[in-house]
């Protein structure tokens, strides 16, 4: 398999391709749709009842603390990848240096639930 | 060259057509599976047997009032379910579809393009496609869908680690990211060249990958069990509450879409791709081209069969709780993928 530009040209093609026709759906749905306006219709429909204040409200920060863990273990995931394909050539070496790197990982990964930032009740 | 960009442009063109297609009539599948496990009849008034239903559908979401809320993000609003959209619609440029097809002196290659980082790109855009919806729940200014936004994100980052962690044992048994390479190492069914013969598909070497990998595309496709983002009875929902008009169904289509896409990259990934038994024996019978061919119908078949397997699930099974899922995708999912790994590699050490 050769690998040049070349190749990820279709992929180029394809991704404005998709870009193209999300745009034209959404433009032509605008214009053919009937458009009626009025006050309390423009407001945001919280189950029929009057909603206070707007929607910029802070929540829970387990969220944010589930999106830096993320960050952390996709990169550990994505670290893992060229190891895998390699596998083979790097043999009994490389999956001692590797169970290393897991075991570090391992530990930080025990510390998390053990401090209990995964639980959620 | 201009041949050869004619011919992916044409391939292009008619992957586009197809997942447009098997999306439109996953909703309609989707309609009639749920109505016979529930003893109904389901949608058979649109057409014979009710086929031009999906058509229905798409040409009354279509014409439907295009509404924008009260927000002050009017463009990121839009931006949302566009991102969710042309994101499920690039994935399929890197699928292997079948072999090579040699018809009127012209080599085809069933694939848009094949490039070695085929599975990176996979994941690329599938992280991409979480940015659609939290963009889009954040930027509706409704309560509701802003949790609904940060509910699936926070899933859907979730099982991404989980999933990445899940193919680096495959990764590890190929040695390759190219999909057409991980489709060519499962040819035929049966593997003689080993030692003692075995079958050559993936699912037979790395049955925990697959359970893993299965649960993951459950949980990056928002499908039941996993469907907290828009679950009813507590979000309305979710984060497409206030969208109307094409921008909800491109929430909706993505979704069918993205299943497609899943079930693709299950058959390629474990079952074989465009494999199929006896391979060898089609080919000298009939020809290359007609081996070819069938092969893309086998792989046809293969995602059929998980499309239904996805609705299946969903009249199954019921919603989790949210500790439920945050405790399977980070407790079970995330031990048991680098347990795999671990077993795999020592493995394939000791039998080279």
């Amino acid at each position: 398999m050769q690998e040049t530009p070349i190749n990820y040209l279709p992929i180029l093609i394809q991704c404005v391709f998709a870009a193209a026709f999300v745009a034209l759906m959404l433009f032509l749905s605008a214009i053919v749709g009937p458009k009626r306006h009025s006050g309390i219709k423009d407001a945001n429909f919280e189950c029929g009842i009057q909603s206070y204040g707007n929607a910029r409200i802070p929540f829970s920060v387990k969220y944010f603390i589930v999106a830096i863990l993320f960050v952390l273990f996709d990169v550990e995931v994505i670290f893992l990848y060229p190891w895998a394909v390699n596998f083979r050539e790097l043999g009994f070496i490389g999956l001692w240096k590797m169970l290393l790197f897991m075991g570090t990982l391992l530990i930080g990964f025990f510390y998390i639930i053990k401090k209990k930032a995964l639980d959620w009740e | 060259m201009e041949t050869a960009l004619i011919i992916k442009l044409v391939l292009i063109l008619v992957i586009f057509g197809i997942t447009m297609f098997i999306a439109l009539y996953s909703t309609f599948a989707e309609r009639i599976i749920a109505a016979y496990f529930q003893d109904r009849v389901g949608p058979n008034r649109a057409g014979p047997l009710g086929l031009l239903q999906p058509l229905a559908d798409g040409v009354k979401m279509f014409t439907k009032e295009d509404f924008i809320p009260n927000t002050p993000n009017k463009w990121l609003f839009i931006v949302g379910p566009g991102i969710a959209m042309s994101t499920a619609l690039m994935t399929s440029a890197v699928i292997p579809w079948g072999k090579s097809l040699d018809l009127f002196g012209l080599h085809i290659d069933l694939q848009v393009a094949d490039v070695n980082i085929a599975m990176l790109y996979v994941f690329g855009v599938v992280s991409i496609g979480v940015y659609g919806i939290m963009i889009g729940g954040w930027a509706s200014n409704n309560k509701y869908s802003l949790l609904g936004a940060v509910r699936a994100s926070s899933q859907m980052i979730s099982y991404e680690v989980a999933m990445g962690l899940s193919i680096i044992a495959v990764l590890m048994l190929v040695g390759s990211l190219s999909l057409r390479d991980i489709a060519e190492k499962q040819s035929n069914f049966i593997d003689w060249t080993g030692k003692f013969p075995y079958f050559s598909w993936i699912v037979f070497k790395q049955p925990l990958a697959f359970l893993v990998f299965l649960i993951c595309s459950f949980a990056e496709t928002n499908r039941t069990p996993f469907d907290l983002p828009e679950c009813e009875a507590e979000l309305i929902g979710g984060y497409h509450t206030e969208y109307s008009s094409m921008k909800l169904g491109f929430f909706l289509f993505a979704e069918y879409v993205n299943m497609f896409i899943s079930s693709t990259i299950i058959a390629t990934l474990f079952f074989g791709g465009y494999n199929y038994p006896f391979y060898d024996t089609v080919a000298t019978a009939a020809g290359l081209n007609a081996a070819a061919i069938l092969g893309v119908v086998v792989l046809f078949a293969k995602i059929f069969f998980f499309i239904f397997f996805f609705m299946w699930v969903r009249w199954t099974l019921p919603r989790f709780r949210y500790d439920q899922l945050m405790n399977l995708g980070w407790k079970i999912l995330i031990p048991l993928s680098i347990l795999n790994i671990i077993i795999t590699g020592v493995v394939i050490l000791l039998t080279n």
